[in-house]
């Protein structure tokens, strides 16, 4: 129990070590600019198509069970309201950053963890290069900006497609749909929802490039490393989103 | 001669196994020290202390008077300039085009003008031998010009010190003695300060000017070639005479 304990500890002090080093390189821009860019790309545009259709599906799949469990009991413009509500507050930032910590952070974990035991990142060290800058640093700042970008983008295709599903399978109109989106919705909802997305978005990123950084043992290390980076990932998710609805969601008020 | 590398009483162990224990070595200006040793005798990890990727628990090394053990990162930066290093596995990066191996560090930290970086790729790329292959990725490489790819990244800076860690290991006699006469054009042509670790003995005793043995944590046996074939140490013996080329 003492080891677990000591292992734990010892790896959040390497965790916190990495991120101080990740804020402390922020001012060589030149070594990581290049690479920001690369790791956008592959983090906001590639990362679309999965994005959008997630988004629809989460839409489409809300309107029907909110549908359900209104059954003439509730005026149907509610629908709109739920749905909204729902997906810009939880659903839109979770489902996001938990495809995003499958897709994203598996694949910058296995390559990191390559670089790692293939000695690239050794050989960056020894050609002078800040490493961290070099590889890091790139992946937070992709992390934090595009993952929230990507989540309004789920949120907006989920909500058309619970608008499109609403009207398609009931007497609803879209007028109502809106009035009823608009009933309840207050901006912090959406700014608490991209806060939300941005937190993921970095810690989705730092676990990653953490776990690939630090991969030791080959192949079998790698496969670790990935494996590792979606576990801690995603159970961080659902933690830190329980933690930002606690305290985080009636600051705003 | 000039000391240009001087290590002193290092130790270094890792789970609680003390792979190098006091260890002590210098290295002259533009002379190719070949250190030998058995797999897991230490050598490539006096290599990467030696340039500051590992720390010693105790003792120095002194690069031209730079303690490197107790340099600060952006010392540490400085001192590194100085140096190539070639790769047992070449550790070329697979996201880059080879020319962009070979320039990175001309490009990204050195910031010379484009046509200076271009015109420098190109002559790196000639004299390992690979010209016109600067827009292949490494994927696409064998394993013999992916060393040489390594060589020319370790070359592209003008550096005093090449460090090569196992330059021969895994290639056919062939592509292994083209690294070798890369090794030996390196020192007539540049004039650099060599170490290569190594346990190809027909390598060692073509490129070096100095041969250590490396056993047990120690250098136990120190000299030219011709010393060395000559030495009565029982592991040097083995070492020679486990290559039937040398009998």
């Amino acid at each position: 129990m003492v080891t677990v304990l000591e292992n734990f500890f010892t790896e959040i002090g390497k965790y916190g070590k990495l991120l101080w080093w990740s804020v402390l390189s922020i001012r060589d821009f030149s070594t990581y600019y290049e690479n920001t860019i690369r790791r956008m790309k592959f983090i906001g545009i590639q990362s679309l198509p999965i994005v959008l259709m997630t988004g629809a599906f989460m839409g489409m799949v809300e309107s029907v069970q909110v549908l359900y469990s209104l059954q003439n009991r509730a005026p149907l413009y509610l629908v709109g309201s739920i749905v909204t509500e729902s997906i810009i507050l939880e659903l839109g930032p979770v489902l996001t950053a938990l495809i995003l910590s499958g897709r994203v952070g598996a694949s910058i974990a296995a390559e990191l963890g390559t670089m790692r035991v293939t000695e690239q990142i050794d050989a960056l060290e020894v050609m002078a290069f800040n490493p961290i800058a070099f590889l890091i640093v790139p992946v937070l700042i992709a992390g934090l900006v595009m993952v929230p970008v990507l989540t309004v983008f789920a949120d907006v295709i989920g909500i058309l497609s619970g608008w499109f599903i609403s009207i398609l399978t009931t007497d609803l109109s879209t007028a109502e749909f809106l009035k009823g989106a608009q009933r309840f919705f207050i901006p912090w909802d959406l700014t608490y929802g991209i806060i939300k997305s941005a937190v993921f978005g970095f810690f989705i990123a730092a676990n990653a490039a953490y776990v690939g950084f630090f991969t030791e043992g080959g192949a079998e290390g790698v496969g670790r490393s990935t494996t590792r980076s979606v576990v801690i990932s995603s159970v961080m998710i659902l933690i830190l989103d329980y933690l930002m609805a606690q305290f985080l969601l009636k600051a705003g008020w | 001669m000039i000391i240009m590398i001087q290590i002193e009483n290092i130790s270094k162990s890792f789970n609680n196994h003390l792979v190098l224990n006091e260890l002590s070595l210098t290295v002259n200006q533009g002379e190719t020290l070949v250190i030998i040793g058995k797999s897991g005798s230490g050598k490539s990890i006096l290599l990467k202390l030696i340039i500051g990727l590992l720390r010693p628990e105790t003792g120095n090394i002194s690069i031209e008077g730079n303690d490197i053990v107790k340099a600060g990162f952006r010392d540490l930066q400085e001192i590194r300039r100085h140096f190539g290093f070639v790769f047992q596995a070449s550790a070329l990066f697979d996201s880059m085009t080879v020319a962009e191996n070979i320039n990175l560090m001309l490009r990204k930290r050195l910031k010379w003008p484009v046509q200076k970086i271009s015109e420098r790729t190109d002559e790196c790329l000639r004299f390992v031998g690979l010209q016109g292959l600067g827009k292949k990725r490494p994927s696409e490489l064998s394993g013999g010009m992916k060393k040489r790819v390594g060589i020319a990244r370790a070359i592209a800076s003008y550096p005093h010190y090449i460090l090569f860690d196992e330059p021969t290991t895994g290639l056919d006699p062939e592509t292994a003695d083209n690294i070798n006469q890369l090794v030996l054009k390196l020192k007539n042509e540049l004039n650099v300060t060599s170490i290569v670790v190594t346990h190809d003995m027909k390598s060692a005793f073509t490129i070096a000017d100095r041969i250590s043995l490396l056993h047990n944590g120690k250098i136990v046996v120190n000299g030219k070639p011709a010393d060395i074939l000559k030495s009565e140490h029982s592991e040097i013996r083995k070492f020679i005479y486990g290559y039937s080329l040398l009998k």
